[in-house]
């Protein structure tokens, strides 16, 4: 009870996980005969109902092309559009002009790497990758690394999953025209030191990339606090509709980039003589955007801003605590990663059942996990694995999900006993 | 469950943690690689060609249970057979792992195959079936010329 009198701190509403979950039209339904539990969002978020109706409501009413039209449907796309970006900037504390809009994280990576990367990496120079990192934060350096004749070299981690930081500063010579990094490693659940890491590269003069994919939707971001010079995200993996995702990059970097890619929108004007391009971040805009996207992913920020990122990360960290503890006490259960900080993800192996066996056989208990590589092959090398099993937890997952699953995998190990 | 006990039946279940012909073939003649990019499973196929047939087929590599019994049965089932032969079991074993039992007007032509016939409830199983059957067929077809004698 607490005691008349004294003034208790300011404690934010409880989280309450079964009135979000009524949001979330997907997770009411059952897959073979039994109730879906939803533990690959790390592949993919479901969407709230908030998001799913502002797109519908966006093809209802407003649908028309931006930034051209005169008329009443084009303003007000134009509008929702621009609204969205502005959004955005707002929840990753940036400025509007900052904020591009792209098809995902691996479209911003790619674009960064074929414009900035271009301008400053050369003959004979390198770019640091984390051993954490998805395929979409290692080959686009690669493809600019074979293009520039420079290499990509792999910082390392530790038999936790946690990144090497003497190991990663190690790296950092004077060739080193770039390092990327992820905010979390999509396959182990790590939260890097991010800020340390920044702060590593930047005494050095290294321009850093941050992979906020899987951090964002869990950690938030602060791109001013952070210090880096490009962050990246997609829409889907924070309740927002697959298509759309984002580029941060500090404006002096957009300003001096080239284009990625050519066509309308992107263009002051042209002549067969000379093209001049329109401002950032249009200049990165080619052709139609993901409108409907935009306006899906702005309503997604605006549902999480609502319930609070504090609330939501409180509640997961309670949701992965009780999974970690659950999955230790099933026999034969070995957690792959068992990093400092963890987010969203748990990576595991039971006994010697492939993790592709162990997928389908909890499928059809309506668990969805994912099984394989989880497109980071260098963290299953790493380990010496060729795949592992992964449940990911969002801000809808419950002890139940917990239990449902730890019930599915002793079926599981009763098939395989 | 009866969909998951027609999968990881007895036999595929034995197959796969006990796998028949698993290890380097000694004086192979052809061998081939199969990878299934989707998981990442791995597997290496050998065979010992001798008058136009397969005298032996072993495999190593990683790989789910489905996709290490396809392999445990199949090199067992291939010795003896010719190229052509090995084709038409593939593509009775193919129609099998993807329409189920229902497509075969001669389940006993099934043999040992029959056990795979659970897989087609699975369609992202196909896949870990199959790898072992298209790898030895690269084996037999991609290294045809060098390895008659």
């Amino acid at each position: 009870m607490t005691t008349v009198g004294t003034l208790a701190p300011a404690r934010p509403a409880p989280f309450d996980v079964a009135a979000r979950r009524a949001e979330f039209p997907a997770l009411d339904q059952q897959v073979y005969g039994k109730p879906l539990v939803y533990l690959d969002s790390a592949a993919t978020a479901q969407k709230p109902r908030a998001v799913i109706d502002a797109i519908s409501r966006f093809y209802e009413r407003d649908n028309a092309n931006v930034h051209r039209g005169v008329h009443a449907l084009s303003e007000r796309a134009t509008k929702a559009y621009e609204g969205a970006r502005a959004t955005v900037a707002r929840f990753i504390n940036a400025e509007v002009r900052e904020v591009v809009f792209v098809r995902g994280a691996t479209e911003a990576v790619n674009l960064v790497a074929q414009t900035f990367g271009r301008q400053r990496v050369q003959a004979g120079d390198e770019i640091v990758v984390t051993t954490l990192e998805h395929h979409s934060n290692i080959v686009p350096w690669q493809l600019l690394a074979a293009a520039q004749g420079a290499k990509v070299v792999p910082a390392p981690i530790d038999d936790a999953g946690d990144l090497d930081l003497p190991g990663l500063e190690r790296l950092l010579g004077p060739r080193v025209k770039l390092l990327a990094v992820t905010q979390v490693s999509n396959a182990l659940g790590t939260v890097t030191p991010i800020e340390a890491v920044v702060a590593l590269a930047r005494a050095r003069g290294i321009p850093v990339l941050v992979d906020g994919a899987q951090g964002v939707p869990h950690l938030g971001v602060d791109v001013r606090a952070l210090g880096a010079d490009f962050y990246v995200f997609s829409g889907h993996k924070l309740y927002g509709p697959t298509g759309i995702g984002v580029l941060w990059a500090r404006r002096e970097h957009l300003e001096a980039m080239p284009p990625w890619q050519g066509g309308g929108d992107m263009i002051r004007s042209v002549t067969f003589e000379r093209t001049t391009w329109n401002d950032v971040p249009y200049k990165f805009e080619a052709g139609t955007p993901d409108i409907a996207g935009a306006v899906g992913l702005a309503a997604a920020i605006d549902y999480l801003g609502a319930i609070g990122l504090p609330a939501i990360a409180a509640h997961e960290a309670a949701v992965l605590r009780e999974a970690e503890a659950a999955l230790r006490a099933v026999p034969g259960v070995r957690l792959i990663g068992t990093p400092r900080a963890r987010a969203g993800v748990i990576s595991f192996l039971v006994g010697d059942i492939h993790p592709h066996d162990l997928a389908t056989i909890v499928d059809r208990q309506g668990v969805a996990i994912r099984a394989g590589h989880h497109c980071a092959q260098p963290v299953m090398q790493r380990f010496g694995l060729a795949a592992t099993a992964r449940a990911s937890f969002a801000l809808y997952s419950t002890s139940g999900d917990v239990e449902a699953l730890v019930r599915a995998l002793h079926a599981a190990i009763k098939v395989f006993a | 469950m009866t969909e998951l006990t027609d999968l990881y039946q007895e036999v595929i279940l034995d197959h796969g943690k006990r796998p028949r012909n698993f290890g380097p073939l000694e004086g192979a003649t052809a061998s081939a690689e199969g990878l299934n990019p989707l998981c990442g499973d791995h597997l290496v196929l050998q065979v010992k060609v001798a008058g136009g047939k397969v005298e032996e087929a072993r495999f190593t590599g990683t790989g789910c249970a489905i996709s290490r019994a396809s392999a445990s049965v199949m090199t067992g089932l291939v010795k003896g057979k010719t190229a052509a032969e090995v084709d038409a079991m593939f593509s009775t074993f193919h129609a099998l792992v993807t329409e189920g039992p229902g497509a075969h007007s001669d389940l006993a032509a099934l043999g040992k195959l029959a056990v795979f016939g659970g897989v087609h409830e699975f369609p992202t199983r196909v896949k870990c079936a199959s790898l072992a059957w298209h790898t030895l067929r690269s084996a037999l077809h991609g290294g045809g010329a060098t390895t008659t004698e």
